[in-house]
């Protein structure tokens, strides 16, 4: 009789054991591509877009200079005019040859050459102020810059 | 003596403790890559540099921003979205014979009009970018764009008709070919004040 007794039923259980083997994957993943932001952003840049962008290679070598209005909690003691943030810190435009000597300080010489500075400003800001920082990158001799742009469609339109 | 055995570790938490950092990681991972239109800034120059060589009119391409983001390309109001034809026509012009001036002065490749009041070369072409310091940046990048792209899309049609293939499909020897044809020149004057 006992040999007719019903086997119980239904699905047997999936296996969770690889479940970690997976989620160390993933971990891994993100642990590898993730970057820090080193810096804490004072000024509100929102990047105008652009169709021929290119890539910045080696972000090691890249130095960013940021261009806009200090953010609203700011506002009130650093004023709503365009400002240059260097690192953590607001900066004027006297500033920028010290940067720059202090970023290469941190490099190995060899690498000097390909040292690029990416410029990241917002797009409401003028010209006046990127000329001035285009002065003074060529004055300490950088001449590698990048205008930091999303890739977008067509923006001609937008005038 | 009895050897007593290792418990063993239990591995259930395992997940757990993954998840958690997985969790972390996710929040504060930006994916967004820094892209950007690269340029060079020209060398200062010395103090005792000899004055520029002169350069015929016709082999500059004049384009001005003024204050209120108008442009102003050879002396004429335009818009945005002609500048890019504008710049093609000239740059591709070709309107330079073998016999004037030194040497090879002609454009083979060229497929312009050849108008002799306008660049003989695509070597010899030049455009100047002049804007005021109260042009605002996003249209200078998107003019600066749109020359950047009759660029591109003159070396694309010379790598597709020489080699056969596209621009970014070349070799390095090739593409170095392709810019040699049609090389950026853009110079960028110190802005006006107002």
């Amino acid at each position: 009789m006992s040999k007719f007794t019903k086997k119980k039923k239904g699905l047997p259980p999936i296996s969770t054991a690889s479940l970690p083997d997976i989620v160390f994957m993933l971990l891994f993943f993100f642990m590898v591509t993730t970057v820090m932001r080193e810096t804490d952003a004072l000024i509100d840049v929102k990047v105008p877009t652009a169709t021929e962008v290119k890539k910045l290679e080696r972000k090691s070598l890249v130095s960013y200079i940021y261009v806009g209005k200090p953010k609203q909690k700011y506002r009130a003691k650093y004023g709503s005019s365009d400002k240059i943030q260097l690192n953590d810190k607001f900066a004027s435009v006297g500033d920028i040859a010290s940067f720059i000597m202090a970023e290469r300080a941190t490099r190995k010489e060899e690498e000097i050459p390909y040292m690029t500075t990416s410029i990241k400003a917002d797009k409401k800001s003028n010209m006046g102020i990127i000329s001035d920082i285009k002065l003074q990158l060529r004055d300490v001799n950088a001449l590698k810059i990048n205008y930091a742009t999303h890739k977008g469609k067509d923006t001609q339109m937008n005038f | 003596m009895a050897r007593r055995e290792t418990p063993e570790i239990n591995a259930g938490s395992m997940a757990d403790i993954a998840f958690l950092l997985l969790i972390f990681f996710l929040v504060t991972t930006t994916m967004d890559v820094t892209s950007g239109i690269n340029r060079k800034l020209p060398e200062k120059p010395p103090k005792d540099a000899p004055p520029p060589p002169k350069i015929k009119e016709r082999n500059i391409f004049e384009v001005n921003i003024n204050r209120s983001n108008k442009l102003l390309v050879e002396g004429k109001e335009m818009h945005v979205s002609e500048i890019r034809e504008a710049a093609m026509a000239f740059i591709d012009n070709g309107g330079g014979t073998v016999t004037d001036g030194k040497g090879k002065n002609d454009c083979t490749y060229c497929e312009g009009k050849r108008d002799p009041d306008s660049s003989d070369n695509p070597k010899k072409a030049i455009i100047s970018l002049q804007n005021d310091r109260g042009t605002s940046y996003e249209t200078y990048i998107t003019v600066q764009n749109e020359l950047v792209l009759a660029y591109s899309i003159l070396r694309e049609r010379y790598s597709m008709k020489v080699f056969g293939k596209s621009f970014d499909n070349l070799s390095k020897e090739n593409q170095k070919k392709v810019k040699e044809a049609y090389p950026q020149i853009i110079s960028e004057a110190e802005p006006t004040k107002s």
